[in-house]
């Protein structure tokens, strides 16, 4: 491979981690958020899939696509709040709640979505970061999605708050011990109600992405499982919003690997390449010796790492 | 006065009633919400239910449609609930159907036409279940030699699993007479598995239930079912006692794994005749769904899977006659499966059930 | 709502132009009563902007026609679950007629349902059926779409500047591998430097990949995009997005490329359907086999978009005509890109030895495994 290739690839690298990577962010901080507060929410893959067609929907009736994006959180953020309602009662399993809400979501999402797989929506406009490289390829490399910005930010809220502000307190301690919590005086139920709804909002977010950016349309496979994956690299970011963030922009990159060689003539082998983020995600969770320090940041009352 | 002796029978029968009743309570329930939905989109709900009625109880064609359909998600079922005993949550049931179905297929190659088929049967149930075992047990060594979470390991594992079938089942070992559908070469009539006599349901449904048995008892009865669930109730305390958690773990995983891969010798020697891209069509994921309302539970799972199984099988009887999207279906499970989850808040709120069991134990 | 084109009007037509022509082979099976119930499994959803949606535009067609029912199912995989749906529409909705739209359904479902319901046919909609295996009662339908995708590579070959095309494949089975050579074949005709770079998504309808894969071909220096994926919508989306030109395959993407579409491949399998009716409704036999391209009106393009020039047009619509006259395409002898002969001499357009391709030409790049 000379060097051009390799530059080819380089930026079809950089190019995949700004395009895919934003709805596993939004979902891998909305069950971030969730997960802190001692609650488990495997159901993000069917609150993305109806916050795909709700955004793509309400931007096709209303010609406002950010109005779109606003509403696929808001009903993100119902069925957050109908699993946060449903998991405080008493022996009430969450992680199977959340495989019943995600057939739920899907569900919804494919039965009034059957209108919406032939008409043109008004998309999200990139903004284009890269005019001043001069490089064609760059330059589109380069073409930002704002909400990709919002993510980064949020996320550092998110890290900011949970080790600075109150809330994030109480966030992390009903996550941790909800005993300890309740002695205190803090609502664990109320924090956790909150924390479900506020990551389904999120998550809701990442599914306007997929349908009003990037591939930017609606249709019953548009997600593919990105849901349940962005669930899982919570834990390999091991409960940090920033780590989150760069989990899902190394597993958008990667996803490029597959396409991007195959453009330059690297054919064999392509479903291997198309695994790499699975491969490479497998290989760095084996290879950190993050055992003992993943145990010790895993929230404590977390059903999912007990 | 001298109790009856059927009085404690009774009893027992009352309290384990609650486990049906509160189950029906909550079908009925959901069936009442899920009419509500019917009626707001302008659907006749009788007739909804006379259909899946119909299309998955009605007649013998139905109920054995019904029965192979849940054959596959009585093996994946069981492959999430035997690590779920011991306290792991491995959703890479798919991948080990995946790769079960996939060695099973391949094995089966060289031995065909040369050895008979009893034999090669034989040996491709227990390759599939091999390969199975070892992908989940992958998982389970994982967890416990490096703490790598077991439930993002099995669910990449899948991902890769796939990624190993579709790579040889295109390339070196596809049968390049079948130009449009890459599988491997088929097995022939003469090796496939049959069905259960009298019926059209293939003897993959009978070798779920036994093994559901056989697990249930293993779980239940043995001084190894008794260490797991020790390990999964209390880890620190299980290895405090001595216990060998790791190797626990590790045979959990791994019988999950020869669960999942002999869904997926089924696929393969019940079905498809051959391994292909369609043997993931999804079962290992429904199969975590089961698990969870059977409450791991084996013998539940057998019921559970049925009622999927019979839902799933009316689906497309719904979609004919009243002109429904499929995602109706998908609507239903979620409706219904929510409120059967949140139905289990409900035991013990009863005091009918709970009658007498104080003076009982005095 | 539907941006699919298929009118009433041209349905009738297609029907019309329809005769003893087409390969209509092993017409043995016994004549079927008016009053016909026809059955319809889909793999996918029915309203996919491509595949599915392509038949069941054309069922829709057929539900008008007096006496045929039609019963429809969607997202059927292909598993025992296809043969269970079938085989419920034969007990429960008195089906006699039973249609499979995806590759995977014949070997073992189909065949297997043919021989337990010898009373009930049976058609699938792929060159898979030999008379010398399969029941009577079981049969294949086809349109060949890669005629239309060798109209897509003439239009394509005159179109680029970088004599480089892009095409996005889901899988590399035979009827890709065939649409993907045709496409270089049409391209080569008018333009002896043009090379085809494929990627292969490895499934069917996996969306962010197809995105993926379009954005590498035009940063790889594609200037003409063009894909066999069950519903094309983003790619030929994504293709306009980044200025590029694009054809379209299965149903119509014209609205979605107002800038750089320049036609697409698309099937009639309203042609096919209306021929099975009018034999149900004569009393006649169903043909076994039934397949056939641009010279029996079962496949067509999309009018041509904004991005064809004049020059394009012109030669696309000579390559029509070339089609309907029976014209071959694959003009021997022919090296697949590895060097070896696999074509070694002209073969006629519905050669079998077509249906078995298993490589790429030369001056494609790319690889099928």
């Amino acid at each position: 491979m000379n060097d051009g290739l390799i530059t080819t690839v380089l930026i079809a690298l950089l190019g995949g981690a700004l395009r895919v990577s934003t709805p596993f962010m939004f979902v891998a901080l909305g069950e971030c958020l969730t997960e802190k507060s001692g609650r488990v929410n495997l159901g993000l893959e069917g609150t993305l899939v109806l916050g795909a067609v709700v955004a793509y929907a309400t931007s096709y009736h209303s010609g406002s696509p950010w109005l779109g994006v606003l509403a696929a959180g808001g009903a993100g953020a119902v069925l957050g709040a109908i699993h946060g309602f449903v998991c405080k009662l008493p022996r009430v399993n969450d992680i199977a709640i959340g495989i019943a809400m995600m057939l739920f979501g899907t569900g919804i999402a494919f039965f009034f979505g059957k209108a919406y797989i032939q008409p043109t929506a008004p998309r999200l406009e990139p903004l284009s970061l890269g005019a001043w490289t001069g490089d064609a390829k760059l330059a589109t490399a380069l073409q930002i999605n704002p909400l990709l910005i919002v993510g980064v930010i949020i996320a550092f809220c998110m890290w900011w708050a949970f080790a600075n502000t109150r809330w994030g307190l109480l966030v992390r301690m009903s996550g941790d011990s909800a005993p300890a919590a309740r002695a205190m005086g803090v609502s664990v139920d109320l924090v956790r109600f909150l924390a479900t709804a506020g990551g389904g909002f999120l998550a809701g977010i990442g599914g306007a992405f997929l349908s009003l950016y990037y591939p930017g349309s609606w249709n019953q496979g548009l997600s593919s499982g990105q849901g349940l994956m962005a669930v899982a690299l919570v834990i390999f970011a091991r409960w940090n919003p920033l780590r989150c963030v760069a989990a899902a922009l190394l597993f958008g990159a990667t996803g490029a690997i597959g396409p991007a060689l195959q453009s330059v003539g690297v054919t064999q082998g392509y479903y291997f390449f198309n695994a790499a983020p699975y491969i490479l995600t497998l290989l760095i969770m084996v290879g950190s010796a993050g055992s003992k320090q993943a145990a010790r940041e895993a929230p404590g009352e977390l059903s999912i790492t007990k | 006065m001298e109790p009856s002796p059927w009085r404690g029978v009774l009893q027992r029968l009352r309290r384990d009633s609650e486990y049906i009743a509160i189950p029906v309570i909550a079908l009925v329930i959901s069936a009442v919400a899920f009419s509500l939905f019917l009626l707001a989109i302008g659907k006749a709900p009788l007739v909804f239910f006379e259909l899946v009625h119909r299309g998955g109880f009605g007649s013998a064609f139905s109920i054995q449609n019904t029965l192979q359909r849940a054959a596959p998600l009585i093996f994946t079922a069981l492959a999430v609930a035997i690590p779920a005993r011991i306290g792991l949550v491995m959703i890479g049931g798919e991948g080990a159907l995946v790769i079960g179905g996939f060695t099973s297929a391949a094995i089966a190659i060289p031995m065909l036409d040369r050895i008979s088929p009893m034999p090669t049967l034989m040996i491709m149930a227990l390759v599939g279940a091999l390969t199975g075992g070892v992908w989940i047990g992958l998982a389970g060594f994982l967890r416990h030699a490096r703490g790598v979470n077991e439930t993002i390991s099995s669910l990449l594992l899948t991902y890769i699993g796939i990624a190993v079938m579709n790579f040889f089942v295109e390339g070196a070992l596809r049968d390049l007479t079948n130009p449009n559908k890459p599988s491997t070469k088929p097995l022939g009539d003469a090796y496939m598995v049959g069905k259960i006599p009298g019926t059209d349901v293939h003897w993959g449904f009978a070798a779920g239930i036994l093994i559901a048995i056989l697990l249930h008892i293993l779980m239940t009865r043995t001084t190894f079912g008794f260490a797991a669930r020790v390990t999964g109730g209390n880890p620190r305390a299980a290895m405090a006692q001595g216990l060998p958690v790791g190797k626990l773990i590790v045979i959990c995983s791994m019988l999950a794994g020869a669960c999942a891969g002999l869904a997926g010798f089924f696929e393969v020697a019940a079905i498809q005749g051959r391994a292909n891209a369609s043997i993931a069509a999804g079962y290992g994921f429904t199969g975590i769904l089961v698990s969870f309302l059977a409450r791991h539970n084996p013998i539940a799972i057998i019921v559970v899977a049925i009622m999927f199984g019979g839902i799933v099988a009316s689906g497309g009887l719904v979609q004919r006659r009243m002109d429904l999207p499929d995602a109706t279906v998908l609507v239903l499970q979620g409706m219904t499966f929510v409120i059967l989850l949140v139905s289990e808040t409900l035991y013990g709120r009863f005091a009918f059930f709970r009658i007498d069991e104080g003076r009982d134990r005095t | 709502m539907s941006e699919f084109r298929i009118s009433r009007r041209q349905f009738m037509h297609g029907a019309g132009a329809m005769g003893a022509s087409g390969l209509l082979a092993g017409a043995s099976t016994p004549a079927l009563a008016a009053g016909v119930t026809l059955g319809i499994v889909y793999v996918g959803p029915r309203d996919d902007f491509g595949w599915n949606q392509a038949h069941a535009v054309a069922i829709k067609g057929l539900k008008a026609v007096a006496g045929v029912k039609a019963v429809e199912e969607e997202n059927v995989p292909e598993t025992d679950a296809c043969s269970k749906s079938m085989e419920s529409m034969v007990n429960l909705d008195g089906a006699n007629i039973v249609l499979g739209t995806s590759f995977g359904y014949f070997t073992p479902f189909m065949i297997d349902l043919a021989k337990k319901y010898p009373k009930v046919e049976f058609r699938h909609a792929a060159p898979l059926w030999d008379g010398s295996k399969h029941p009577k009662n079981l049969g294949s339908y086809f349109g060949y779409l890669n005629q239309a995708h060798y109209v897509n590579g003439v239009a394509a070959g005159l179109s680029t500047k970088s004599n480089k095309l892009g095409f996005v494949a889901a899988k590399p089975i035979a009827s890709v591998l065939s649409n993907i050579n045709s496409f270089l074949l049409g391209a080569r005709k008018v333009n002896p430097n043009a090379v085809v770079q494929v990627i292969f998504t490895g499934d069917w309808s996996l969306p962010v990949r197809e995105a993926e894969a379009t954005n590498a071909l035009v940063d790889a220096g594609c200037d003409v995009i063009t894909c066999h994926v069950d519903g094309p919508k983003v790619v030929i989306e994504t293709a306009e997005k980044r200025g590029v030109k694009s054809c379209g395959h299965n149903a119509s993407q014209a609205p979605l490329a107002p800038k750089g579409f320049l036609t697409g491949a698309e099937y009639k399998w309203e042609t096919i359907y209306k021929i099975y009716a009018d034999k149900v409704a004569k009393g006649e036999p169903l043909p076994n086999m039934l397949a056939g391209g641009y010279d029996t009106d079962m496949v067509m393009n999309t009018p041509f978009g904004a991005g064809a020039s004049e020059e394009a047009r012109k030669a696309a619509t000579a390559a029509i005509a070339d089609l309907k006259a029976k014209k071959p395409i694959y003009v021997g002898p022919l090296k697949d890109n590895k060097g070896n002969l696999v074509i070694d001499k002209t073969y006629d357009n519905y050669d079998p030895y077509l249906d078995q391709m298993n490589y790429l030409l030369e001056g494609v790049i790319g690889s099928i495994t």
